[in-house]
C-alpha cells in the first residue's frame, strides 16, 4: 500500500461533505474522481487526514439547463460531459476541450469540477471556463456564492474555493448564433499534458470578428486570457489579420521552462496556436 | 478499516480494507485476481485496466473503497466458461501480444472501446487505446486485433 493512511468518508449530500471537511481540519482533502489526487497520494506528495469522496453526491452529478446556461454538477465525469447532448449542442468548446483530456479510462473517472478545482496550469478545462465566462457555484459553512471564471483561478493549484468550501456546479453560457469555437493543444505524446493550449471563442458579424475571447493553457500560474490579442482581433476578416493579432498572444504571460520546452518556445507556441485556434473558430483557415 | 462488498468477475466478495488500499492491490493481494497487473504505478500505462461497472478504469487510480457496491470485470472474468471473449480470440489470431504484460489492460480497454463504438476506424482504435502502453511497441498487431475483434463481434472495422 503506497499512500499514507487516511480516513475516508463518502457523504451523500453537500452539507454532509461540508461537515466532514470541517471535522477533518486543514488536512482534509476533497476527492472528485481522484484522477489527480491518486497519483499524488501514491507519491506521498499528499498526506490527507481524511479523504472526502464527493463522487456520489446526487446534487453534484449530472447536467441540466435553464434559459441561458448549461449547468454541470462538479462530480460529473469527463466522459459524461463530452458525450452529453446539451453540452454538445450549447457548449461545443467544452465538449471539444474535454475530449483532449488524458485518455478514455481516466475520463471515465475524472470529473469536471475536480479538474477545475485542482487548477493545474496545464489543465485544459480552465481555459474553456475562461473563454466561455463560466460561473462557479461554491458551497461553504456560511452559505453559497457564485464566482466568475476571471476570479476563480487564483494561482498554481489555487482557486477561489476556500479550505472549508466545495465546488458544487459550473454554469456555462449557452452558445448563441454567430459564435465559433476551437481548442488547439500541443503536447509531446498521446495522453500528455498540454505544453501549451489555446481555447478560442469568436463572434462573427458580416465576415469580420466582432468579439474574441482567447484563453491560454500552461502560459502562467493559471489559465489566462490573452487580452491584447482579443482587442486586436476585433475587425479581423482574413488569416493575415489573425496572424498579426496573434503576435501579442504571450503578452503579460509568465510561462515556465522545463525539460520539454523553455519559456521562449512556449511563447512562440502561444502565438502559433492562437492563430490556428482563432482561424478555425472564425472558419477563416 | 472499512467494509466493502464488490462483485468481481460475477462473484460477490465482502472484505475489510484500509481506505488507502488501491483497487489493483485488493484485486491481486486480497482476492487473488493476479491477472490484473501493476505496470507503471503512475496512471500512465494502463496495464492495470479493469472494467468498473462496465467502463474501463485504471485500477491503480481507484481506491478499493470507491468500488464498494460496484461490479468489476478483470481479464479473468472475460471468458464465458471455456469460450474466449472475441477480443481475446482476436489478440491470439492476430498476434496482438508479445511479452503479454500490457495484454490484460489492452484487452479490457478494447472491450470498452468496442462497446461504445462497434465499428471503429483505425484512427479511432489508436485514439481509444491511447491510455494503454505496450513496451514491446507491438501496436500494429494490437490495432489489427481490435479491428478483427470488431468483425467477430458483428461490427466490422471501417
Amino acid at each position: 500500500m503506497i499512500p499514507v493512511a487516511f480516513d475516508y468518508t463518502q457523504p451523500s449530500t453537500v452539507d454532509e461533505a461540508l461537515a466532514s471537511l470541517a471535522a477533518g481540519g486543514e488536512d482534509a482533502k476533497i476527492m472528485g474522481g481522484g484522477q489527480s489526487l491518486m497519483p499524488v497520494l501514491r507519491l506521498r506528495m499528499a498526506a490527507p487526514s481524511v479523504v472526502v469522496d464527493c463522487s456520489r453526491i446526487d446534487e453534484m452529478i449530472g447536467i441540466c439547463e435553464d434559459d441561458t446556461h448549461v449547468i454541470i454538477g462538479a462530480a460529473t465525469t469527463h466522459h459524461a460531459v463530452m458525450n452529453d447532448p446539451l453540452v454538445k449542442k450549447y457548449v461545443p468548446l467544452l465538449a471539444e476541450v474535454t475530449s483532449t483530456v488524458a485518455d478514455p479510462a481516466i475520463r471515465h473517472r475524472g470529473t469536471l469540477g475536480g479538474a477545475l478545482a485542482h487548477a493545474d496550469p496545464a489543465g485544459d478545462q480552465p481555459s474553456a471556463a475562461q473563454a466561455l465566462n463560466a460561473q462557479f457555484l461554491i458551497a461553504g459553512p456560511s452559505g453559497r456564492r457564485t464566482v466568475d471564471a476571471k476570479d476563480f483561478f487564483v494561482d498554481y493549484f489555487t482557486t477561489a474555493v476556500g479550505p472549508d468550501e466545495i465546488l458544487v456546479s459550473v454554469a456555462f453560457p449557452k452558445q448563441s448564433d454567430g459564435w465559433g469555437y476551437h481548442y488547439e493543444k500541443f503536447s509531446r505524446t498521446a495522453q500528455a499534458w498540454a505544453m501549451v493550449g489555446v481555447a478560442a471563442a469568436v463572434r462573427m458579424e458580416g465576415g469580420k470578428i466582432a468579439e474574441a475571447r482567447v484563453a491560454l493553457t500552461n502560459m502562467a500560474p493559471t489559465s489566462v486570457r490573452a487580452t491584447s490579442t482579443e482587442a486586436a482581433l476585433v475587425g479581423a476578416s482574413t488569416m493575415a489579420d489573425i496572424a498579426a493579432a496573434s503576435v501579442n498572444a504571450a503578452d503579460g504571460t509568465s510561462p515556465t521552462s522545463d525539460i520539454h520546452a523553455d519559456a521562449e518556445y512556449r511563447a512562440h507556441l502561444a502565438q502559433v496556436l492562437t492563430k490556428r485556434a482563432v482561424g478555425k473558430a472564425a472558419a477563416l483557415s | 478499516m472499512q467494509h466493502i462488498s464488490v462483485t468481481v468477475d460475477g462473484m460477490e466478495y465482502n472484505a475489510e480494507v484500509e481506505p488507502r488500499t488501491l483497487l489493483v492491490h485488493w484485486l491481486r493481494n486480497g482476492i487473488g485476481k493476479v491477472g490484473t497487473v501493476v505496470g507503471c504505478d503512475t496512471s500512465n500505462c494502463g496495464a492495470c485496466t479493469v472494467l468498473l461497472d462496465g467502463r474501463s478504469v485504471k485500477s491503480c487510480s481507484v481506491l478499493a473503497v470507491q468500488a464498494n457496491g460496484s461490479e468489476v470485470t478483470t481479464i479473468q472474468g472475460l471468458a464465458d466458461g471455456n469460450e474466449w471473449h472475441p477480443v481475446q480470440t482476436a489478440f491470439k489470431e492476430c498476434h496482438g501480444l508479445q511479452c503479454g504484460y500490457c495484454t490484460p489492460g489492452m484487452v479490457l480497454a478494447a472491450v470498452d472501446l468496442l462497446g461504445e463504438n462497434p465499428n471503429p476506424s483505425e484512427a479511432e482504435i489508436r485514439e481509444g487505446l491511447e491510455g494503454n502502453l505496450c513496451r514491446c511497441t507491438g501496436y500494429h498487431n494490437i490495432v489489427k486485433s481490435v479491428a478483427y475483434a470488431a468483425e467477430l463481434m458483428g461490427g466490422g472495422s471501417k
